[in-house]
Parts: structure tokens; sequence; C-alpha cells
């Protein structure tokens, strides 16, 4: 998986977690919680998501990583580099 | 075969706890005693009609689009669209004393200008108490000291008639306790109600309960009707199983209840040792519905929600008597704003009951004690308001006892123990509590109770 294939999968989580917000227009270094309306809740639906659907277990003091969109590729594309879109 | 985790009851916390762990693939059975889901806010079927139960309204509404409120962040976590929960908000509700009337709408600044108008001299006072709930953490989960709001608002307010006034709906609709109400209650009462307001769902509780009963089956999630928990089984202090009324034993992880706090404790095998410290909670209502032959506003019943009192100062309390008709609530399901009208003229009763006065009652003075009482009812109630009892083509009544029968409740107690766990955790491992006794109330708290909770001790 590449680099623009995770950003992908955040993107595509971020969809399902918030339909109704704009993410076509993230910025890879701004918090994500001030470009569109994240919560601590919807944090742990990310973390969930992962989980559910590539089996990546966050630790809770690594949830700092997935402030930004470039955090966490940098953390996750290590985690998934060997694995396929598909899951 | 073992479940992560089994959770008991299939009212809304059951069902968006259900969800929230469904959607995360977790194995779990919602069980559920009745043979209709929705516990407290129910439905039920007579003469062809569906009435709902609990149900007067939701509190909470909110705009589509804003993210950040209650009824927000349960759209969001549940992943169902604003435009599913098919709200119509109200018109116009009123808080109606014998000297005094206030009436608010969804938008909090109509009420503001009443206060000003009714209350001029407190309008200073009202708007620095506002100023104090809107910055008050009334989510926070941790157990924080007992803080009771009478003496908040006397600090900020000195007209008791005023207080009376802006206790009685937020006591009606989510208080445990007689008398007082915890600050942190009212705050989170008086936001839902008077900053956020009023709505209901197109087609009722039993439209929204089965959007999100399908929404957990079709997650994967299992729900067995008709058959409730008998025991709650835990080795060496750590939950294990629970065992059914009907056919046999269920292995789990996890139980998470939402039976009520006592009524859960109650169900422990072996017994835990902190069940005689609890305090029961005792309020309870008596609610009659009279189908009317006409649209209430034409018989002079032109508010959505009236929360009334018949004495200058109300008093929110188990009454001596089987009910008590000096105060009360009135709700036209008519007059929200609904796409089309609905069948029936639909005015519905709320009082004051007392479980103890209804449940020593044998079956014959049981049933004539009802009619009775709801006589007595309509007569206060008439003093006030116009008389319809020539148009009433349907009527029926339930009582605490009703409520305890259908829902399980200690003493019918809707509201559940005046003291709430609002970490949902109890003595034994592994084994949480949601909705009433957790400490969210009303439908959207019901079910903000089962999110967090699933999210905090079953989903991490």
């Amino acid at each position: 998986m590449t680099i623009e294939d995770v950003r992908q999968i955040i993107l595509n989580i971020l969809a399902d977690i918030a339909p109704d917000e704009d993410i076509s227009s993230i910025d890879d270094n701004t918090k994500l919680r001030d470009q569109i309306d994240l919560d601590s809740m919807d944090f742990l639906d990310i973390v969930m998501e992962l989980r559910k659907r590539f089996n990546i277990e966050v630790p809770e003091k690594d949830y700092e990583h997935l402030a930004t969109m470039a955090g966490c590729v940098s953390y996750l594309t290590p985690l998934l580099k060997d694995r396929s879109m598909a899951s | 075969m073992r479940y992560e985790t089994i959770i008991i009851g299939a009212g809304l916390s059951g069902l968006a706890a259900g969800i929230r762990l469904a959607m995360f693939d977790k194995k779990v059975c919602i069980v559920e005693k009745h043979v209709e889901i929705g516990g407290l806010n129910s439905f039920y079927v007579r003469k062809k009609r569906r009435f709902d139960v609990g149900l007067h309204a939701m509190t909470n509404y909110s705009p589509k689009g804003v993210r950040s409120s209650p009824l927000g962040k349960l759209l969001k976590q549940l992943r169902i669209s604003h435009d599913d929960f098919r709200l119509c908000q109200q018109e116009v509700s009123e808080i109606r004393f014998p000297e005094n009337s206030l009436r608010f709408t969804n938008d909090f600044e109509f009420l503001r200008q009443e206060v000003s108008e009714q209350f001029p001299d407190q309008i200073d006072g009202f708007n620095k108490l506002v100023e104090k709930i809107l910055s008050f953490d009334e989510l926070n989960l941790n157990e924080g000291g007992c803080l009771l709001s009478r003496p908040v608002l006397e600090s900020f307010i000195s007209d008791p008639i005023l207080i009376d006034m802006l206790f009685c709906p937020l006591m009606y609709y989510g208080n445990a306790r007689e008398g007082d109400m915890d600050f942190y209650q009212f705050v989170i009462m008086f936001k839902s109600i008077f900053v956020e307001g009023f709505s209901k769902p197109q087609g009722g509780m039993y439209y929204i309960l089965n959007l999100m009963a399908d929404k957990f089956k079709s997650l994967g999630g299992e729900l067995r009707m008709g058959n409730g928990v008998k025991t709650i089984n835990s080795k060496e202090g750590t939950v294990y199983s629970v065992t059914l009324d009907k056919d046999g034993e269920l292995e789990t992880e996890a139980v998470l209840s939402s039976m009520g706090y006592v009524e859960t404790l109650s169900c422990c095998q072996p017994k835990v040792l902190d069940l005689e410290e609890c305090k029961i909670g005792q309020v309870s209502f008596m609610e009659s519905l009279f189908v009317v032959d006409k649209e209430p506003r034409d018989l002079g019943y032109d508010k959505s929600i009236v929360f009334f009192s018949t004495q200058p100062r109300f008093n929110y309390k188990v009454p001596g008597d089987l009910i008590d008709i000096s105060s009360g609530v009135l709700c036209c399901s008519n007059n929200f704003k609904f796409p089309e009208p609905l069948d029936d003229g639909l005015i519905r009763l709320t009082n004051l009951a007392s479980f103890g006065r209804w449940d020593c009652l044998p079956r014959k003075d049981y049933i004539s004690a009802k009619k009775e009482w709801r006589g007595r009812a309509l007569d206060a109630l008439f003093a006030f308001f116009p008389d319809f009892r020539d148009n009433v083509v349907f009527l029926d009544s339930f009582t605490p006892k009703t409520i305890k029968k259908y829902t399980g409740h200690i003493n019918g107690a809707v509201y559940g123990s005046p003291q709430k766990i609002k970490n949902g955790k109890t003595s034994v491992n592994n084994l949480y509590i949601c909705g009433t006794d957790q400490g969210f109330l009303g439908i959207i708290g019901a079910t903000l109770s089962g999110i967090s909770m699933a999210n905090l001790h079953l989903l991490k």
C-alpha cells in the first residue's frame, strides 16, 4: 500500500463517520478536529474502523499521532505497507 | 458459543449500545423480557390505534448539520441521518401557573423575552443563571459532589414562583428526586428543553424504535424477545454468563444492563453486598390518553405541551393520594409541525402518582380507582382549561403499576434512582449499567447513555 492509498483509507473512514462534512479539501498538516467537526467519540471511531478493516490496534497512547492527516499517514503507512487496499 | 456482550433490555439505551457494538463486529445479543421493544419509551395498540408511552416529545431538538449537539452526536455515532429520524418541531409550549404563564418555543430567545415581560425584576438574575448553565460541563462522567439546584437558582432568582415555573417542565421530564434536582441534571434538562427544544418523529416511538432495531439486526446483532434475564452469574467477581427465564444460559465476556441499578444487582449470582445502600426511585406517573373528535386546537388546546400547576407553588413529590391533581402535563401530539395532520385528535394528561397507593389496591378497586382519579384530574384541569369531555371518543389510562409490569422498574419509577451511576460501573467486573440509572435521561439521553457506556467500557 502506498502513502496515497493510506491517505485514501483515512478519507474513506472519515467519509463514513462524518457523512455531512466536506473532506475533499483537508489540509494534511492542520489538526483534523480543527477542519472538520470531530470530537473524542469520533477518534474512537477512527481507531475502531482501523481495527475492523485492517486488524490494526492503535493503543491509546498513540492516538496523538492521528491528530493530523500527515500524522495518520506516517503512523499507519509502516503498519499497512504490506497490505492491499481490499483488506 | 460465547458472546462478547449481552445487553439486557431492548429500550433506547440497549438498542443504541447494541448498534455501536455490532457496528464494530462484536458478538452481541440483546435480551428483552417484553414482547415489544422500547422499555420506558414504547408503544401499545388499543382498538387499532397505536399510542406512544413515555414519549410526549423528544427533547434536544437541533437542526440538521449541527454535529456537536446531543442529537447530532447521537446520529453521528449511530450513523443515522437526521432525515431518517423524521423530526417535526413543536409549535409553542407553555408553563402555566395560576397567576403567570411562560411560553417557549425551539428558539431560546422567545423564552428569555417571556421572562423579561412576566418577571421584569428577575431578568438580570435569569440571564446570569443562563450564563452559568451554558458554561457548565454537565456531561462529565466523573462523580462530582452532589450539588442541588434550588440553592443555585435562589442565588440568581429571588421570586420563588419563577423558580417553580422553571422547575416544573424540567422535573416532570426527567427528575428522579423529590423536591429538588441535582444541578447537573437541571442543566441537562434546561438545555434539552429550553435551549434546544421539542420535536416528535413522524410515526412516533414505533418508527424510531424499529429504525434502531432494524439497524442493529442489519449489522449482525442478535435480538431475543420475550425472554428475561433471571440471574447474572459471576465467578471470582467477574461476570461470565446470564441465565434466562426460558431456554437456559448464555455465556458472555461482559453484560450491559439497562434494567436499572438495583434491579440489575438484585439479579446477580452470587449476591452482591452493596444492594442495601442503594436509593430506590419513587417518582412515577399516571397518564390518561383522550382521543377526541376534533383537532385539539378547535377545542381550545393550541399548545404543543403545557406544564401546569393549579396552585401558586409547585410541589414535585410522590403524592399521599393515588395521584396529585394539582399539577400535570398536557400534551397535544397534533400541535407539532407534521407534514400532514394526524388521523386522530389526541390529548394526554400526566400527573404524579404513588406506586405504593396503586399497588395495594385489589383488582376490582384498581379499575374503579383509575376511572375515579381520571375524573378528578379532569375536574382539576377544567378549572383552568376548556372542557373536552363531550368530544372524547376513546380513552385509556395507565398507572405506576402498569409501568412496573411492562418495564420491570421497581416502583414504576420512570426516572429510576435519584442516585445515578454516571460511570456505569458496578462492583462486579465486566457488568455495567446504562439507561435510566446511568444518568442521561429522556429519549436522546437514554440513547446517548447506551452509546457512551458501550464506547467507554466495551469498545476500547
